[in-house]
């Protein structure tokens, strides 16, 4: 027993709280006789109550069991990953990777390197005879009366010289408008493009690059003098961004891309780059 | 208008004198100052010097006069500057090398043989042998009069990222992505024993241990991403002491001609270490961050040991011992050694690490990480080599900025000198190396030919060879 003189339990008594009744008796007298089996009883029995109150709740109180429920389980599960994780013997690194890295540059991290490609993998050359070996060989003739219409001028509206274009255009930077009695094309300004959605195909990915020029419409010398991209177009993307080298050390800046997709329909240009 | 013709037909008609101060590089006078004719070009001056020296044979020596080289004769220069004719005249004389490099300027051969990225090559110190490193597991020796492969050696489990020569060229160790390190046989291309096992981490560094200290050459030095750094023994095969206290990873270890170690580390500080015991002499603060790399003001000589120019051959390592501690007194002159630290912060520190815990000048001015730094072989400048594209170069005993070198379009990663000091190589993520001129401060030869990056690049010591590899898994050999 705690207590061996009065004096001492008096002073206990003044310091312990009033609400210890229970404490204190089982501390006085211990606990029942069944107590530790009525304990376990109630916990084994507990599960089961809680299962069926949360296949029972409805509404707010259903989401709130479902929620701590849920949160419970995703904690077990990292828990038993954990304790997993110790004991398994994983398998390291062992094995030879490719891609080999000096030291100096093992712990760079490589962000940048997903945008930076590979010289070896660029500057495969094809051969002269796959000069016109594009991944679009054929594309659909555009008629005339398609690619332009036909703008009335004049007072009476009587004149018809003048045409617009109705497809997706590429006008350089320094263009200025010609005097209107002059301008027998337009260009509309929400048709004109100066980006272009550029796939490398060996890569898989794709960079939004800025376009330098219209090397060739398929459809006509007018066109690509005008500056009209249609599909199958070839173009030209500035890939300086890209840190492509040439054999020499130089920078390579501009590269051709043929146009994929109908960018007067789409409302922008998709491209592949030629390699 | 008149005062100035006038004074220039004065000119014309007697040759002017003018006080100057001769001093060698580390400040002591040659002489008392002498008064010089006005007419007097670096030729003459080179012909004083060696009489105020009694040199038996004649040496060449290049003039500078505050930090800028002297081309003409000293009265253009005084024109040109409007020096003052009254004051002393202070000219700093720099003994040249006798011999010169050729620099390279072709392919000589390119070797395909590796089956992964080359990741080191190194030229062994009297510059007969090569061996390179790679990402194939393998350490390959290669023949340098057929330029053809001598010898695959197997054994390591992952990516070879670092080899050394010892200084008499008796060994080879290489050490890899796994953390061993095995010593090759460069005669046989077998291995020495079992790969010495202790580096938990891969190996960031490898240094030997001077050859004017220890005659034959036995103990080398090894840094691991770990952070500690070990000393290893060849003859009993095992690591004889650890160096530890760094808290992150050691970058660089460089073992100096005094004796001591030097290692810098990613905990942004640099660790000086006495090699008896192992015990930490010297902490050196200062950077904000990662230091990349270091370099001795002794580290050519250090490297080639007794072999010069020359190529001469030795036989007993007694004779080896000798010649290289002359070597190497002749070379760090009565200055202590000088360290320089390249790291992430963009900046460099020029230490005197015997003398001062506190760095002796900062050298700012990379716009991007410094990731190697290297001295001239006469230890007069040095190279800084950056991501910012750029080579810069230094002068190596006060640390003033002289020059920037520009042209790569990408990270430079090496560089590395040719033995006269007179010509830098320089290799680049852009495909392409690049020979400097440190004279005319231009670019004196462009080698392109590889197909990706330049990993690794190494001027032998003899002058007559450039090896370089990379990520395009050949190793091409330039020639002069």
């Amino acid at each position: 027993m705690v207590r061996s003189s009065t004096s001492i339990s008096h002073s206990f008594r003044l310091i312990f709280p009033q609400g210890d009744y229970i404490e204190r008796h089982r501390r006085d007298y211990g606990y029942r006789l069944d107590h530790f089996e009525r304990k376990r009883k109630k916990e084994a029995r507990q599960v089961h109550k809680r299962s069926a109150m949360a296949q029972k709740a409805l509404g707010i109180k259903g989401k709130i069991i479902a929620k701590k429920n849920y949160a419970e389980k995703a904690q077990m599960k990292k828990t038993l990953a954990m304790h997993e994780e110790s004991s398994s013997r994983r398998k390291t690194d062992d094995n030879v990777q490719d891609g080999a890295v000096p030291a100096y540059l093992l712990d760079r991290d490589n962000t940048t390197r997903a945008k930076v490609l590979s010289n070896t993998i660029k500057q495969k050359r094809k051969e002269k005879a796959g000069k016109w070996d594009v991944p679009l060989p054929k594309v659909r003739p555009v008629a005339e009366d398609e690619m332009f219409k036909v703008v009335r001028t004049g007072k009476r509206k009587t004149k018809q010289w003048k045409r617009m274009v109705t497809k997706a255009t590429f006008v350089g930077p320094g263009f200025t408008r010609k005097p209107p009695k002059y301008e027998r094309f337009i260009r509309p300004t929400g048709l004109r493009f100066t980006k272009a959605h550029v796939t490398h195909p060996e890569l898989k990915c794709t960079f939004n690059l800025e376009i330098i020029g219209v090397k060739k419409n398929p459809n006509g010398p007018m066109y690509t003098s005008l500056g009209v991209m249609t599909k199958g177009t070839i173009i030209e993307v500035n890939v300086s961004e890209l840190g492509l080298v040439t054999p020499a050390g130089k920078v390579v800046w501009g590269k051709y891309a043929q146009v994929t997709n109908n960018p007067e329909n789409d409302g922008c240009i998709n491209a592949v780059l030629l390699v | 208008m008149d005062a100035d013709t006038e004074s220039m037909v004065e000119k014309s008609e007697i040759i002017n004198n003018v006080m100057c101060l001769l001093t060698d590089p580390d400040g002591t006078r040659l002489g008392a100052p002498l008064y010089l004719p006005q007419n007097a070009g670096p030729q003459q001056l080179n012909q004083i010097v060696n009489k105020l020296l009694n040199n038996e044979e004649k040496l060449p020596y290049a003039f500078y006069i505050s930090d800028e080289e002297l081309l003409v004769p000293l009265e253009k220069y005084l024109q040109n500057k409007k020096v003052s004719v009254e004051k002393v005249l202070p000219i700093v004389c720099q003994p040249q090398s006798l011999f010169r490099i050729r620099p390279v300027n072709r392919c000589s051969a390119t070797i395909s043989g590796h089956a992964e990225a080359v990741l080191s090559v190194a030229f062994s110190p009297d510059g007969r042998q090569l061996a390179s490193g790679s990402g194939d597991t393998t350490v390959r020796f290669w023949d340098l009069g057929t330029q053809t492969p001598l010898y695959t050696c197997t054994g390591h489990k992952n990516w070879v990222l670092c080899i050394a020569w010892s200084p008499d060229g008796k060994y080879l160790v290489s050490g890899s992505k796994a953390g061993e390190l095995i010593c090759w046989d460069p005669q046989t291309g077998k291995s020495l024993g079992n790969p010495l096992i202790g580096h938990k981490k891969w190996i960031t560094g490898i240094s030997w241990e001077p050859v004017h200290l220890n005659a034959p050459c036995r103990r080398f030095v090894s840094a691991s991403k770990d952070g500690d750094a070990r000393i290893w023994d060849v003859s009993l095969k095992k690591c004889v002491m650890s160096l530890s206290g760094h808290t992150l990873a050691v970058t660089c270890v460089k073992w100096g001609g005094d004796g001591v170690i030097y290692t810098g580390s990613q905990d942004c500080t640099i660790k000086v270490w006495e090699t008896t015991q192992g015990k930490l002499i010297r902490e050196l603060k200062g950077h904000g961050h990662w230091v990349n790399s270091l370099a001795l003001s002794t580290e050519y000589v250090l490297r080639t040991g007794a072999f010069d120019h020359t190529g001469k051959q030795y036989s007993s390592p007694e004779e080896i011992k000798k010649v290289a501690l002359e070597r190497y007194q002749t070379m760090r002159g009565k200055a202590p050694e000088r360290l320089v630290s390249g790291s992430d912060d963009f900046t460099m520190f020029l230490w005197e690490p015997f003398i001062n815990k506190h760095p002796k000048t900062r050298m700012t001015g990379h716009q991007q990480l410094v990731n190697h730094v290297y001295f001239s072989p006469d230890g007069q400048w040095v190279a800084s080599a950056s991501f910012d594209k750029s080579v810069k170069l230094w002068n190596g005993t006060t640390g003033k900025f002289v020059a920037a070198f520009r042209g790569h379009v990408g990270p430079v990663y090496q560089i590395s000198w040719s033995a006269d000091s007179r010509l830098l190589l320089s290799g680049s993520k852009d495909s392409t190396l690049k020979v400097w001129d440190i004279r005319t401060r231009k670019l004196r030869q462009d080698l392109p030919g590889h197909a990706d990056e330049v990993f690794s690049v190494d001027w032998s010591p003899d002058g007559e060879k450039v090896a370089s590899g990379g990520k395009d898994r050949a190793l091409k050999l330039w020639m002069g």
